[in-house]
Parts: structure tokens; C-alpha cells; sequence
């Protein structure tokens, strides 16, 4: 079940930020991703320094806390005839995520309703220290 | 709750979520909430939760399909109350 949802993802390398979801249920999702040192943002953000962006840890919280649990909420009903789109981020950053952290997404369902998925996400590095959270919407359409 | 009443609450509710002013200030039955107010579909959602939430009622998905101006959303909104 859980393998089946990420292959039902709409992405692939070099933008699929979702390695393993642990728990999913109608209430939420728990799943973990490791960025890798050689993706190839690191190379420009920052120069000689690299540190996760922003905009990519949303993408993961986003991947993993709301495209996932659309999915299944949806029961695997999402098709090549519909599309999702992202319609609203809120999101503190309060610890640089660096190459080759793991992270652990938790997302917790608000509403599923006409279509729109609002959840409140957090995500945690391997010390169990949050590193970013907020809330996330998207719609199916 | 008269009409009056009702349009003053779902003005209240609409209000953060307009991205036309002039329009808002206008606003009269005729007014469509995408068309006119610019308001995005994925907010029209969080105005129907919103509306839910006001005045205690529950709003279905072909409601909603209707729900497009604001005078769809009040007869929606009287029926729902009448029915209560």
C-alpha cells in the first residue's frame, strides 16, 4: 500500500523528494527523505556552502504531508485525467537542514473537503529537532 | 436572521479573501465570488468551511457548484437555515 502510493507520485528524480512513507491513515502520514550530497542544488545554494533551500524542504513537507496523503484519501483514484496543484504554504524554518540529513515528515490531516487538502505539517532532522512546520494546501482538479 | 443580516456575515466572511476592493464595496446580489471579487477557487473552499462554521450548517458539494455568487450563496444559505 504504502509502496504503491509512491509510484502513483506525478514525479520522478530529479524532483521526487519522498523515500519511504512509515504510517498512513485518514487522519495523516509519517515519511522520510535523505538528501543526498550530490542533488544538484547543493552546488549553487550556497556557493562553496551548501544548505538545503527553503522552497525544497516545502517541496518534501508537500510531497510527503500532502501529495501522499491525497492519494490515499483519494483511494488511489488519482489518474492521468486529473492534476494536483499546491494553493498555499505557511511555513517557519527554524534549523538548516544540510547534505545528507535525514528527515522525518509528519503531517496531520485539518480538512479533505470539495477537493482540498489542508494539513499541518512538521518535519523533524535525525536528532528530533523540528526544522521547519506550518500548513500546507493543495486541491485536485 | 433577516437578509440584511445575512449579506453583513457573509461579507465578514469573504472579506480576506477578496483581491478586488472596489467590487467587495460594491458588492451586491449579482456579484460572482471568482469573476468578480478575483477570489481563487481554492479559497471559494475556505469560505464555504467558513460559512459552515458561521451559521451552523452543512454544505454539500453540489451546493457549493452553485455557490458561485452571492445570491446563489444566500438562498443556499436561507434553505439551509430554514431547514435546521
Amino acid at each position: 500500500m504504502k509502496q504503491e502510493i509512491i509510484e502513483k507520485l506525478p514525479y520522478s528524480k530529479p524532483f521526487l523528494f519522498v523515500d519511504e512513507l512509515i504510517s498512513i491513515n485518514e487522519n495523516g502520514v509519517i515519511g522520510t527523505f535523505t538528501f543526498k550530497d550530490d542533488l544538484e542544488f547543493y552546488k549553487g545554494h550556497f556557493k562553496e556552502k551548501p544548505i538545503t533551500p527553503g522552497v525544497i524542504l516545502t517541496e518534501v513537507m508537500a510531497q510527503i504531508g500532502l501529495v501522499c496523503l491525497g492519494i490515499y484519501l483519494l483511494n488511489n483514484q488519482l489518474s492521468q485525467n486529473n492534476s494536483i496543484a499546491l494553493t498555499s504554504t505557511n511555513i517557519d524554518f527554524l534549523k538548516p537542514v544540510l547534505p545528507n540529513e535525514k528527515v522525518v515528515v509528519i503531517s496531520e490531516k485539518i480538512y479533505f473537503r470539495f477537493g482540498k487538502l489542508k494539513c499541518k505539517v512538521i518535519m523533524k532532522n535525525e536528532n528530533e529537532e523540528v526544522v521547519c512546520r506550518g500548513e500546507i494546501a493543495g486541491i485536485c482538479v | 436572521m433577516n437578509k440584511e443580516e445575512t449579506i453583513t456575515k457573509l461579507k465578514e466572511i469573504i472579506k480576506p479573501y477578496i483581491n478586488n476592493v472596489e467590487a467587495f464595496e460594491n458588492l451586491t446580489e449579482a456579484t460572482d465570488f471568482i469573476v468578480d471579487l478575483n477570489i481563487n477557487s481554492a479559497n471559494l473552499i475556505d469560505i464555504m468551511l467558513d460559512l459552515e462554521d458561521a451559521f451552523v450548517i452543512d454544505i454539500e458539494n453540489q451546493d457549493m457548484e452553485k455557490m458561485l455568487d452571492v445570491k446563489a450563496a444566500l438562498e443556499i444559505i436561507e434553505i439551509k437555515l430554514a431547514n435546521k
